[in-house]
């Protein structure tokens, strides 16, 4: 199981080419918003970038969200996306205790679903697929102990990566 | 959202009612965008009778084509009457900007009108609003950009703060627009124009998505990565993100190319402490891209200084390139990094062109070392190599507190030269003081006389650094030449230091596959076209080549060629002035 991982976002010069990348071959748009992965300033250029991006959950919380199957729980973390089957009504976006669903003016959401394609975009190597050993679903009721409402993490590097990452 | 391949959305603000309008200009395959477009909407809604500052007259931010389409496609247009020359102009800044404008859905943005209050304004591709901001009144350049960060909050990342200092709002002919921080619409006083319109941000958010344009996705995205592969795993962009401009700062003071001291020397051994090298190893903190370039060329300096005793410390991050380090370091004789960054914060924070800037400091030095003013003029000691005059003088600059300071920013070296002497070591190459390159004749007559009165209009300085006979029909052949392919280049609008990986015959597939096919097809005449209407266009607004001056200093200066021909420049000159007019008088074949 796979998943993409911004293991090296402090080297980011704030490019948007992973972004524009996913949404020109992944969502055929032409974007540096609806897209899997995006690049945030940390509050001006002054301060760096963050990425948003799905971290893989197992329960996901925005597959629970979701009133149809649109997203559905993929095996090994993160979420599997039928678009046909959306609704458009947001709940997902709002689930993500990171804000890594984006949601276009139509309220479409936009998730990362771990491909890599925007990896090879990424002059500086901040990117990469990560490969997560198998494991047992979080218990579900240790993310529903908090309120995913009103929580919203900072997905700064540090932040994203796995513990063993340093 | 749909990009219509045929007409340039414009968004016009009118800042007198605070209300917008969107307009479908036509036609793209005239005008192609940047550029042209500027000039394409100047011929439309300006008035080139009317002074620089007339609330009617339009400051235009124009993006093309291509715009976040390919890569390094990622600068802006801005056209506007400068308050230095009062003639139609230009300058080019990225950062966030390009994308920012392409996301929210316009291909430009036209600001006509004066606000009753100080503003700022916001759009995106669902939005637009005046705020007023009356209490950034007098605010630096940093601070105005973290309260103008609290619009738009939620787009962070994908949104471009635009604003004005002091110098902007106090009509200094030089004063800049700083875009993201790091950015600037630089030369030639757009600061003014904003600051005349009441103007003291523009926050830009673009969060809007198109549908893939073109048509045939394949080949969009085939043509996407081939040029993404050659922009970063080539030589060729090497030397901009390795160490950045600066690199040249060694090799030139070697040529005896670059200006010390007002130009009265080209090459000092104190460069050693102001190369490219030295920077990066030294102060290098980080780099940094435009939005939408994979290359990466915004060399960032870590500034740490001791502000009181106990390792009392405070850090900045300062950006820094050739041309700053030529204008406030060498030309100021300064050459301790310790000593410039300060000098660049203050003038970033004043909201001054610190090119500009540099070179009428430098003035200042030469004329108060030549008893020509004296310190009740300048009221600080100015004196090469002596960092604290110049902090001090850079607020003199913005505040204006007697005659000699408010000549000096308005109008720069030959305003005061004019008045008080000193013209003949006044280092101003026609409209403009100098960029940091000595290099000979067509250098001289290129700034002297180019269109923005620049070392970018045209290659003038690499083509005195070729070994090219002195043949003043050839050397303005080739300033033509340069100048129309720079022209299609900033209409698409790619930065200029990717010129050699986007051929004329690159950007046409580049259009084509994006389904903009008419232009595809017009682009070579769209080009010339549009650079007759500039030439056109600066000549309306009052541009006289004949009166152009090239002051004695550059025909003193010696570089590893000797002096400058005074026999030949007259010749380019002569030879150049009837291809620009030329240029102006000609009929557009695509009108
Ligand atoms: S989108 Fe958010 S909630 Fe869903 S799996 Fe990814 S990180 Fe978890
Ligand atoms: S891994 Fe795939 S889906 Fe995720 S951001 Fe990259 S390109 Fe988009
Ligand atoms: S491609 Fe890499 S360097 Fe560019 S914005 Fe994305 S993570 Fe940052």
């Amino acid at each position: 199981m796979k998943l993409l991982s911004a293991a090296h976002l402090d080297r980011c010069i704030g490019c948007h080419s992973c972004s524009l990348a996913c949404a020109r071959l992944v969502h055929k748009q032409f974007s540096w918003n609806t897209a899997g992965i995006r690049i945030k300033s940390a509050g001006g250029l002054s301060r760096g970038f963050e990425a948003s991006i799905c971290l893989g959950c197992d329960p996901a919380a925005c597959a629970s969200a979701c009133p149809t199957d649109a997203l559905s729980q993929r095996s090994g973390g993160g979420i599997k996306f039928k678009r046909d089957l959306c609704l458009q009504c947001g709940k997902c976006a709002k689930a993500c205790p990171v804000e890594a669903i984006y949601l276009d003016s139509e309220h479409n959401p936009y998730v990362c679903v771990h491909c890599g394609r925007c990896i090879s975009f990424c002059p500086h190597n901040c990117l990469e697929l990560r490969e997560v050993p198998d494991r047992e679903p979080d218990r579900a009721d240790d993310t529903s102990a908090h309120s995913t409402d009103s929580l919203s993490l900072p997905t700064s590097s540090a932040d994203t990566e796995p513990p063993h990452a340093h | 959202m749909r990009i219509n391949p045929d007409v340039s959305r414009v968004l016009h603000v009118d800042m007198t009612t605070g209300k917008a309008q969107i307009l479908d200009f036509d036609s793209r395959a005239r005008h192609m965008g940047g550029s042209g477009l500027a000039a394409a909407l100047y011929e439309a809604y300006g008035t080139p009778s009317a002074p620089w500052d007339d609330p009617t007259e339009p400051i235009i931010f124009a993006i093309g084509p291509l715009t976040g389409l390919f890569p390094v496609m990622t600068k802006v247009v801005c056209g506007f009457r400068s308050p230095h020359t009062g003639q139609w102009t230009e300058s080019h800044a990225g950062g966030r900007l390009g994308l920012s404008l392409r996301f929210a859905g316009y291909d430009a943005l036209m600001i006509t009108g004066r606000a009753s209050a100080l503003s700022a304004l916001e759009v995106g591709s669902r939005s637009m609003q005046v705020h007023n901001v009356h209490y950034l009144r007098g605010r630096g350049v940093f601070g105005t950009g973290r309260e103008l960060r609290r619009i738009g909050r939620h787009m962070s990342g994908h949104r471009s703060t635009m604003r004005i200092g002091p110098a902007g709002e106090n009509g200094l002919s030089f004063a800049c627009i700083n875009v993201d921080s790091f950015r600037h619409f630089g030369r030639l006083g757009s600061g003014a124009v904003m600051g005349s319109k009441n103007l003291k941000g523009v926050v830009v958010t673009g969060d809007g998505a198109f549908e893939l344009p073109g048509g045939d996705s394949k080949a969009l995205n085939k043509l996407y990565k081939d040029s993404f592969m050659e922009v970063t795993s080539t030589s060729k962009m090497k030397k901009y993100h390795d160490l950045g401009t600066p690199e040249n700062l060694e090799p030139l003071n070697e040529l005896r190319a670059l200006p010390w001291r007002n130009l009265q020397a080209t090459s000092d051994p104190a460069i050693s402490t102001v190369t490219g090298k030295y920077l990066a190893e030294e102060y290098l903190l980080r780099k940094a891209a435009c939005a939408g370039c994979p290359v990466g060329c915004i060399h960032i300096a870590n500034l740490r200084q001791q502000f009181g005793e106990d390792h009392e410390y405070l850090y900045k991050q300062v950006s820094y390139d050739y041309e700053l380090i030529f204008a406030q370091g060498t030309m100021l004789g300064l050459s301790d990094p310790q000593d410039i960054l300060p000098v660049l914060d203050e003038t970033e924070s004043c909201g001054l062109d610190s090119m500009t800037t540099g070179v009428a400091l430098a003035w200042a030095t030469e004329a108060l070392a030549k008893g020509i003013i004296s310190e009740e003029e300048t009221l600080v000691p100015l004196q090469f190599g002596e960092v604290d005059g110049y902090l001090k003088a850079l607020r003199l600059l913005t505040n204006a507190p007697n005659e000699f300071w408010h000549t000096l920013g308005r109008g720069g070296a030959n305003a005061a030269a004019k008045k008080y002497g000193g013209e003949d070591f006044a280092c101003v190459l026609g409209g403009q003081e100098m960029a940091g390159y000595a290099t000979g004749e067509a250098y001289y007559v290129s700034h002297a006389l180019g269109f923005r009165h620049s070392h970018l209009d045209s290659g003038g300085y690499s083509y005195d650094q070729s070994d090219k006979p002195k043949d003043a029909q050839k050397a303005s052949d080739f300033l033509v030449s340069d100048e129309r392919d720079r022209v299609i280049i900033n209409s698409m609008v790619g930065c200029m230091f990717a010129r050699k990986e986007y051929s004329l015959e690159r950007m046409q597939e580049c259009l084509h596959v994006a389904g903009f096919t008419a232009l595809s097809d017009t682009l070579a005449q769209a080009g010339t076209d549009m650079q007759h209407l500039r030439w056109k266009l600066k000549f309306d607004t009052g541009f006289v080549p004949e009166e152009q001056t090239i002051p004695k200093r550059f025909m003193e200066v010696t570089n590893w060629k000797g002096q400058a021909d005074p026999v030949y420049l007259q010749d380019l000159r002569n030879t150049y002035t009837n291809a620009i007019r030329t240029m102006a008088g000609a009929q557009g074949a695509l009108e």
